[in-house]
């Protein structure tokens, strides 16, 4: 379904402007990150591409067909805050896959949650679990889907070292099994560690896209580049 | 982030239809059985306690369960009217024979009577004891601004009770909500609020006898015939309502009014007093 | 007042002693206003829920139709009832008026606007938090519907209780459309109101305590199953 193509892509509310005149193109390989500093629009992009909102202006195109139901099954998304449902780990799991197909489960579950190293808890309630927990399993239900394009919103933000560190791992494994991720982050070190390629944002606008390596040796940008310094920017 | 709109609609549509047959199928697993009759009447008639004396042995006799819906002798005629029940057991002639005329009921027979009262505080601050006639009592009253609860519910008492305002040339809803006081309620609640309030009222006997919240309240008038309390009982009109238990509300009609019907009612008392005198046959 | 020490004392014995007219009335009572809840809540329930979650022109407006409907007086409600259920009204070849079944029509209809209302604030807040999650993951309306009203139970046990409340409080809709007829619809309230209407209020006040004790129980058995499962921790 790639490559994905904005064109002149823009979202306001009540006439404040999140997404200004935004146009990219993200390829099949590699891991994108999106990179700004706060309020740039970052999680703002990430939803509309992967259709959570409408864009109020432009265009988004998947290998030039335009966004729907069902190219959104083949996608998944991982937010800042997981949102789990009010069940056990198991129910959590179950209820992601008897989206995609009917039928128990049960072993692909077990596998998955091993994966992400929470066997021992899948009878626990998913709410009660801490937050690196809840965002492992918030992976392994992403997973459990097995989607083309995994979109996800700094899945590990104040989140425990261990918890990261599988997060990272998985995103790697992703990206050797052929599925696209595209990962928001304000964390350099961890974009040095995964990015393929960069997208910076900076109030809404696109300031820069380019492959990670020029992007952190050479960023074009001012913005960018004392952004990079650990600077603020306004 | 909208889900599209249909969808929603028709289910609310289908969930509200299946809700509304679930309700309306185990509705009529639960309705009342065909060997019953419903008798419209009024609530001294129940709430003296003869049903419970009568009833039992009819229902013995013959396997008919008389249900009694008692309300006012008005909302009782209205619900005859309308076909929800099959007998008419109720105190109010004038009433009971233009429904009679009226084609919706068969035929109206007397059956018993006894006599309304005026109940009061025993301080009698209108000097009702001293009244010869009710006419006279009401007068009193009347002049003596003194309170008197009224039922106000179009019953058969209410109704009796304005025909004597009337003979007594008298329009006590002028003073409404002044020293008349309309309940709007049954015999027992404006029984209630009278005593509570230290008013005058006008019950049936049977339901002052059985009543249990007297308070310290006395009969201040009694005996005039003008207090005469007819019941008489009819039977709706088939023709009007083709679902009428012709059989088994004939059937009672036709005890009620025999010997053994009326030397039952003759046999309830309260206390060691009758409280309904047996009169069928008599014109 | 020696009514209350009195109403007590026969209370308790009526109790104790399993009067079997206070067992068939509070049978009856239960049968109604349980039967009653159980159909508000097969319409009510996914009614509020599709309220709740669905977005439609018009929308505010039912909402405030069905708040509004939760504080219908039940004397006309019965009243309604009893003009559709009489043998003149539209639905009087039923035969339905002075049974039971009316009586749970009457309450039933007392209640949906109860249970839908409530169960709209709850789903609504919690589809807020599911949206994004349902959306990205292509949930159909009826899956959501499901999984929102399968998520907020325990929070909607409590509506329950809040419609069986009103349903067995009430004494307005029963009485009309019920005609409080001796062992066929006489239930706790309007027996209440008959003995008052006698003038026996100590019996009258005895029968609102064991009514009470009653609700007393069915709430307190309810909470105690959403208490143990808050504390297992699906709240």
């Amino acid at each position: 379904m790639l490559p994905l193509v904005t064109k002149n892509l823009g979202f306001k509310v009540n006439g404040a402007i999140l997404i200004n005149d935004l146009s990219m193109t993200l390829d099949a390989d590699g891991v994108s990150v999106v990179m700004g500093p706060n309020g740039a629009g970052k999680s703002v992009l990430l939803r509309l591409l992967h259709g959570l909102m409408e864009p109020t202006s432009g265009t988004i195109r998947w290998a030039g067909q335009a966004p729907d139901e069902w190219l959104r099954r083949r996608q998944a998304m991982m937010f800042q805050r997981p949102i789990l449902l009010r069940r056990s780990v198991r129910a959590n799991m179950d209820f992601a896959l008897r989206q995609r197909a009917r039928g128990n489960q049960r072993e692909k579950i077990d596998a998955l949650l091993g994966h992400v190293g929470l066997k021992d808890l899948a009878e626990r309630p998913a709410r009660r679990l801490s937050g690196g927990e809840q965002q492992r399993l918030a992976l392994a239900r992403a997973l459990a889907l097995e989607p083309e394009v995994l979109f996800m919103d700094e899945p590990a933000a104040s989140l425990d070292p261990a918890s990261t560190v599988t997060i990272e791992t998985v995103v790697r494994e992703l990206k050797e099994s052929g599925t696209k991720v595209v990962f928001v982050t304000h964390d350099v070190a961890q974009a040095r560690r995964i990015a393929d390629d960069i997208v910076f944002l900076h109030r809404g606008r696109l300031l820069e896209q380019s492959d990670a390596v020029t992007f952190f040796e050479q960023p074009s940008s001012s913005e960018a580049r004392q952004y990079l310094d650990g600077k603020i920017i306004i | 982030m909208t889900y599209t709109v249909r969808k929603p609609l028709r289910l609310i549509a289908v969930t509200a239809l299946a809700g509304f047959i679930t309700a309306a199928s185990w509705a009529s697993i639960v309705a009342a059985d065909d060997d019953s009759i419903i008798l419209q009447s009024t609530t001294s008639t129940l709430n003296s306690g003869l049903y419970d004396f009568l009833l039992p042995e009819f229902t013995a006799k013959t396997g008919i369960t008389v249900n009694v819906v008692a309300v006012g002798t008005g909302q009782a005629i209205k619900n005859a009217v309308n076909g929800d029940g099959d007998v008419l057991l109720v105190h109010a002639k004038p009433a009971e024979e233009k429904f009679v005329a009226d084609g919706f009921g068969v035929e109206r027979f007397d059956v018993m009577y006894n006599d309304f009262i005026v109940v009061g505080l025993p301080s009698d601050p209108a000097g009702l004891r001293e009244a010869k006639t009710a006419t006279d009592a009401l007068t009193r009253i009347a002049k003596a601004d003194a309170l008197f609860a009224s039922r106000g519910d179009n019953s058969g008492t209410h109704k009796k009770e304005m025909s004597l305002w009337k003979s007594a040339g008298i329009d006590p809803t002028t003073a409404s909500g002044e020293w008349y006081r309309e309940t709007g309620s049954g015999m027992g609640a404006t029984l209630n609020a009278a005593v509570g309030m230290g008013a005058y009222t006008m019950t049936d006997r049977a339901t002052w006898i059985s009543f249990k919240n007297k308070g310290d309240y006395i009969i201040v008038l009694e005996g005039d015939d003008a207090l005469f309390n007819q019941y008489g009982i009819t039977l709706v009109n088939p023709q009007k309502h083709p679902h009428v238990n012709v059989k088994a509300g004939q059937a009672f009609i036709d005890w009620i009014l025999s010997d053994e019907g009326q030397a039952k009612i003759a046999a309830y008392t309260l206390d060691g007093q009758q409280l309904f005198f047996p009169n069928a046959g008599t014109k | 007042m020696q009514d209350f020490a009195e109403s007590f004392a026969i209370a308790f014995t009526l109790v104790v002693q399993l009067d079997p007219d206070l067992m068939e009335i509070v049978g009856l009572s239960l049968k109604v206003s349980l039967s009653a809840v159980a159909v508000s809540a097969l319409i009510g329930l996914p009614l509020g829920a599709a309220l709740g979650m669905a977005r439609f022109p018009g929308r505010s407006v039912f909402i405030v139709l069905v708040n509004a409907l939760m504080g219908m007086p039940p004397v006309v409600v019965g009243l309604l009832v009893y003009l559709m259920l009489s043998n003149a009204g539209p639905f009087g070849w039923m035969r339905l008026l002075y049974s039971p079944g009316a009586m749970i029509i009457a309450q039933t209809i007392l209640i949906t606007p109860i249970i839908a209302a409530l169960t709209r604030d709850i789903v609504e807040r919690l589809h807020e938090e599911y949206a994004d999650y349902f959306r990205s993951l292509g949930v159909s309306s009826a899956g959501c519907l499901g999984a929102l009203l399968w998520d907020a139970r325990y929070s909607l046990l409590t509506v329950g209780l809040a419609g069986f409340g009103r349903a067995i409080a009430e004494v307005g809709a029963v009485m009309i459309v019920g005609g409080n007829i001796d062992h066929l619809t006489r239930v706790m309230t309007t027996a209440i109101a008959l003995e008052t209407s006698k003038g026996d209020l100590a019996l009258a006040l005895a029968l609102g305590v064991i009514l009470l004790a009653l609700a007393l129980t069915v709430n307190a058995s309810v909470m105690l199953l959403r208490g143990t499962a808050v504390r297992t921790a699906y709240a």
